[in-house]
C-alpha cells in the first residue's frame, strides 16, 4: 500500500511543478527548445567570441556563444605557468610595476576598441584593479600586447571604459588616496583634506595600439565606481558613478551609505583635452611602469616613466558637473542613442534616468543646486532627470541595451534581470538568475548597434547549480535568449575566476584574422638560431646560453656538458615549424619555474639555475607528433671547476653504441 | 517528463537536419590542424604531378642557377635541415641526394608548399611515412621559395 502511493504523490508533484508559473528551482525555467538554440555541433563554430573578466584569477577567458564553450583563457596580470606567462624571460617584464614584480592582479573589467562607436576587433582593453593597471589585449594574436600602470591611483576599478573611437580609455581611481610624492605619508582620519581622485586618460594610438598617459584628472576625494563614455552627440563627454560622497575613511558599509544620492560626475573630456592641449595641466613626478610586448623580437621591455601631466578640475569651471543619484550608484550605463544615461544605485529601489539634452540645458541655465561639492557644481536632480523606472527589483547594478529601444538591468539583491522600455520607463520582462547576479552583457550591448539576440547574466552564487566540488564553487553565467517579449534562460555554464563585466563581438569580426605562425625568417630575437645550424651552446661567465632549436620531433642540441654548479643556464627555444598548432613545450628537471610554450617561429627562453650535479633531462611538453616522447635531452651538471669541457651535440653516438 | 521528451525530440531534430546537411560547412579541414585540401575528390589525385599548384607548364628548368641554389640552400637551414640531411642518410624524413632524379621539379614544389593532402593521398609519401612516421611539417614555403629549394637540390644532384 505504502509503496504504490509514493509515485502518485511524486506524480503529482511533478505535475505541479511543470505547471507552476514561477520557477523557483534550480533546474526549472527552461523550456524545449533550450537545447536546440545552444547546441553548435562538433566542428561548427559559435556565433561570437565572448570576453568575459576573469576576476581574482587576474586573466581574460573567451568563451563561445551560444555553446559556453570555453577556447582560451588569455594570461594578463596573473603568472600562467602552462604559458610560460611571467616564468619566461621575455613575458616577465610584463608583470613589472613601480613595485617590482608583480605576479597577480584583480581583472574586473573589458572594453573592446572601437570605431564610431561600434567594437572594431582590434584590441581589448582589461583593468587590474589592485595595482592599478591598464592592459591591452592584441585580437590577432590573442596575447597581452601592453601593460599600463597608473600613478596617483589605488583599486583601478572605474576602468577600462573607452570614446566612441578609443580615442581614450580612462581609469578611474576607487579608492580615493593622497597623490603620490612627498605629501603621501598623512594620518588616514585627514581623508577629507588630504585624499584625491584622479582619473587617468590614457589614449590609444589608432594604427598600432599603443598606449599613453595622456593626462589626469585630479577631483574631489570620492569612490569611483564604473564609468561609461556618451555616444553620438554626447561622445565628447564622460560619466563616472562616484560613491563614498561622505568621504568616509571606516566602515564605509554603513558610513558611505548615509546620503540620499551620491553622484554621476559628468566630464567634458574633450574640454579637458583642449587644456591640457593649451598647457595648462600641471606636470607630476611620478613613477609608473609600461611594459610593451615586441612581436618582432618576441620579447617585453619595461619602462619607468616619471613624469603625469595632471589638470585639477577645481580650477577650471567647465569640466566636472555632479549629477545626484539615489545611494551609491554602482552601474553608469549610455544608450545606443547615447541621449539617456541610466544610473543603478545599489541600495536604490529606484532606477533613475538622466538625458543628456537636459543636462547641457541644467548646464547652461545653470541649475546648479546651492551648495557645490568639492568647489564643483552640481547640477538640480530634476533637471538633469528623465525619469524613473518604479520598483524595478532591488540592488539594481548594470545595464546594457538591445536594438529594440529596451534595457536590462542586473538586480543583485533580488537575483534577476529585468527588461525595460528606455522611452516609457516600463518593466516589460523580469527572469530569475541562479544567483545574484552582478553584471550581465547583450552582445555590442554597450554600442551604438547592439545585437538583440542574447544576454549573459554574471553571476556571484553559484550555489546548488553544478555538480558540488567542496567549499569553493565555479561562478556561473547564464545565457538567455532575448529575441522574443520574453526572456528565455537557454543555458548556464561554469567561469573562470570571478566573472564581471563582458563584451561580445561576431565571431566573423576575429575569425578570420588570427595570426597562425611567426614567421622565422622575422624573427629579431637576440637569441634565435634560425635552423639548426645556429643551434649552439656559449659560456659568457658563469651565464650559459644554449641556442636550442625544435622541430617534430627532436632538440637541438640535445646533448650538453660542460654546464657547472652556479652557472645560470638560458635555455633559448627557438621553434622552427612554420605550420598552425605546432607549438613545442620546453621543461627541464629541477627548474624553479615554468614549462615554456614556444610557438612556430618564436624564440622563448627559460631560465634555470642548477642546485645539484648530475645529469638533467629536457623534454618537449606538447605533444607534437607520433615521436613526441622521444623529444628529449640531457643536460649534464659537474662541479664548480670541472675539467668537464663545455660540448653539445645533436645525433652523435659514442662509438661502442654506434657500432652496435 | 513531457518537456524531456519535447528536449530529446528537437536534439533529434537538430541530429538530423546536421546529418541531411551534407557536413562540409566548417569540415573543410582533413585533420585537425592540418591544411586546407585542394582537390575535393581524391580519386583524381596524380601521383607523378602531386597535388598543388605546380605542374610542368608553370615550372620551367634549365641550367643550373647558382644564385637561386644558394638561397635555397638558406631556406633549407632554416627550415629543412633539421630533418634532411643531403647525402642520402635518412634523419627525421630521407636524405635529398638523388632526390631529383626520383621526382619531377613540379612534384617536389607541389610536395614542400602543399604537404598535408599529398601525405594523405599519395602512395608513396604514405609508405614513406610508414618509416618516419613524422608527417613532413608544412613550413609555410612561397613559391619562390620553393623553387629555390629545387634548384639547391639539383645542384645537390650534381647538375650544371
Amino acid at each position: 500500500m505504502f509503496t504504490h502511493k509514493i509515485p502518485t504523490y511524486i506524480l503529482a508533484v511533478a505535475a505541479l511543478y511543470i505547471t507552476s508559473c514561477k520557477p523557483k528551482g534550480t533546474s526549472d525555467a527552461v523550456s524545449g527548445d533550450a537545447a536546440a538554440k545552444t547546441y553548435v555541433a562538433p566542428g561548427k563554430y559559435d556565433e561570437f567570441y565572448n570576453f568575459v573578466s576573469g576576476g581574482f584569477s587576474g586573466q581574460l577567458s573567451v568563451y563561445g556563444l551560444p555553446s559556453g564553450r570555453l577556447l582560451r583563457v588569455i594570461p594578463v596580470f596573473s603568472v600562467d605557468p602552462e604559458k610560460g606567462w611571467g616564468y619566461s624571460e621575455e613575458t616577465k617584464p610584463m608583470l613589472n610595476t613601480s613595485h617590482g614584480f608583480v605576479p597577480w592582479d584583480d581583472l574586473h573589467h573589458v572594453e573592446m576598441s572601437m570605431s564610431n562607436g561600434v567594437a572594431d576587433g582590434k584590441w581589448v582593453f582589461v583593468n587590474g584593479n589592485n595595482t592599478p593597471r591598464l592592459a591591452r589585449v592584441d585580437l590577432r594574436t590573442f596575447r597581452t600586447a601592453e601593460i599600463i600602470e597608473l600613478p596617483n591611483s589605488a583599486g583601478n576599478h572605474s576602468s577600462p571604459f573607452g570614446t566612441e573611437n578609443s580615442e581614450y580609455i580612462v581609469a578611474g581611481t576607487r579608492f580615493s588616496v593622497p597623490a603620490d610624492g612627498p605629501g603621501d605619508d598623512v594620518p588616514i582620519s585627514s581623508y577629507k583634506e588630504n585624499f584625491k581622485g584622479h582619473i587617468s586618460f590614457v589614449s590609444v594610438d589608432k594604427n598600432t595600439g599603443n598606449m599613453d598617459l595622456a593626462f589626469q584628472l585630479k577631483t574631489p576625494g570620492i569612490n569611483f565606481d564604473l564609468a561609461r563614455a556618451g555616444k553620438g552627440k554626447s561622445a565628447g563627454w564622460f560619466f563616472f558613478s562616484c560613491y563614498n560622497s561622505e568621504q568616509a575613511n571606516t566602515l564605509l558599509e554603513v558610513n558611505a551609505s548615509r546620503n540620499d544620492k551620491d553622484f554621476i560626475m559628468a566630464v567634458n573630456w574633450r574640454k579637458a583635452e583642449e587644456y591640457v592641449k593649451a598647457g595648462k595641466g600641471r606636470k607630476q613626478a611620478v613613477r609608473y611602469a609600461h611594459n610593451k610586448f615586441n612581436e618582432e623580437t618576441h620579447t617585453a621591455t619595461s619602462e619607468i616613466k616619471k613624469e603625469v601631466t595632471v589638470l585639477d578640475v577645481s580650477e577650471f569651471p567647465d569640466i566636472v558637473y555632479f549629477i545626484p543619484c539615489p545611494k551609491s550608484p554602482h552601474g553608469c550605463d549610455v544608450d545606443p542613442s547615447g541621449e539617456y544615461i541610466v544610473g543603478s544605485g545599489k541600495l536604490a529601489a529606484l532606477l533613475p534616468v538622466f538625458s543628456y539634452d537636459k543636462i547641457q540645458k541644467a548646464i547652461a541655465d545653470k541649475a546648479f543646486e546651492a551648495e557645490n561639492y568639492g568647489g564643483l557644481p552640481v547640477i538640480k536632480y530634476e533637471a538633469a532627470l528623465y525619469g524613473e523606472v518604479e520598483k524595478p527589483g532591488l540592488g539594481p547594478l548594470h545595464t546594457e541595451f538591445d536594438d529594440n529601444g529596451n534595457a536590462y538591468t542586473s538586480f543583485f539583491v533580488s537575483s534577476e534581470v529585468v527588461k525595460w522600455n528606455v522611452k516609457d520607463l516600463k518593466v516589460l520582462d523580469r527572469q530569475p538568475t541562479y544567483y545574484s547576479v552582478g553584471h550581465l552583457m547583450v552582445p555590442g550591448g554597450n554600442t551604438k548597434k547592439p545585437f538583440g539576440k542574447y544576454l549573459v547574466a554574471y553571476n556571484k552564487i553559484t550555489k546548488d547549480r553544478y555538480l558540488p566540488t567542496g567549499p569553493e564553487l565555479s561562478q556561473s553565467a547564464q545565457l538567455f535568449d532575448i529575441s522574443g517579449d520574453k526572456m528565455q534562460l537557454i543555458l548556464d555554464f561554469p567561469t573562470i575566476g570571478e566573472p564581471h563585466y563582458a563584451q561580445a563581438v561576431p565571431a566573423e569580426l576575429l575569425k578570420d584574422k588570427q595570426l597562425k605562425i611567426f614567421d622565422i625568417n622575422a624573427n629579431k630575437h637576440p637569441y634565435v638560431a634560425k635552423g639548426e645550424g645556429e643551434s649552439k651552446v656559449v659560456r659568457q661567465g658563469n651565464q650559459v646560453h644554449v641556442y636550442i632549436t625544435a622541430v617534430r620531433s627532436h632538440f637541438s642540441p640535445d646533448n650538453i656538458e660542460g654546464v657547472q654548479l652556479g652557472d645560470e643556464v638560458y635555455f633559448h627555444v627557438t621553434n622552427l615549424e612554420q605550420d598552425w598548432d605546432v607549438p613545442h613545450g620546453f621543461g627541464v628537471k629541477g627548474a624553479n619555474n615554468a614549462e615554456l610554450l614556444v610557438m612556430p617561429g618564436e624564440t622563448t627562453t627559460l631560465k634555470w639555475v642548477p642546485d645539484r650535479t648530475g645529469i638533467f633531462p629536457i623534454y618537449c611538453t606538447d605533444f607534437c607528433s607520433a615521436l613526441h616522447q622521444e623529444m628529449s635531452g640531457y643536460v649534464r651538471v659537474s662541479p664548480k671547476g670541472s675539467k668537464v669541457p663545455l660540448t653539445f651535440s645533436l645525433g652523435k653516438q659514442n662509438p661502442e653504441t654506434a657500432a652496435r | 517528463m513531457e518537456k524531456k521528451i519535447i528536449t530529446a525530440l528537437s536534439l533529434a531534430v537538430v541530429l538530423f537536419i546536421a546529418a541531411c546537411g551534407g557536413g562540409k560547412q566548417g569540415g573543410d579541414q582533413s585533420e585537425a590542424g592540418q591544411s586546407k585540401s585542394t582537390a575535393a575528390n581524391p580519386d583524381s589525385y596524380d601521383p607523378n604531378r602531386g597535388e598543388g599548384k605546380f605542374d610542368e607548364t608553370n615550372v620551367a628548368i634549365g641550367a643550373l642557377d647558382a644564385a637561386m641554389a644558394a638561397k635555397g640552400k638558406a631556406i633549407s637551414e632554416t627550415k629543412c635541415f633539421s630533418c634532411h640531411k643531403t647525402s642520402d642518410e635518412r634523419l627525421v624524413g630521407p636524405g635529398w641526394k638523388g632526390v631529383t632524379e626520383r621526382r619531377t621539379p613540379h612534384w617536389i614544389m607541389n610536395f614542400i608548399t602543399n604537404p598535408d593532402p599529398m601525405i594523405d593521398k599519395d602512395p608513396e609519401v604514405q609508405a614513406q611515412l610508414e618509416l618516419c612516421l613524422v608527417r613532413m611539417p608544412n613550413q609555410n614555403l612561397g613559391e619562390q621559395e620553393a623553387r629555390d629549394i629545387v634548384e639547391f637540390m639539383r645542384q645537390n644532384d650534381g647538375a650544371k
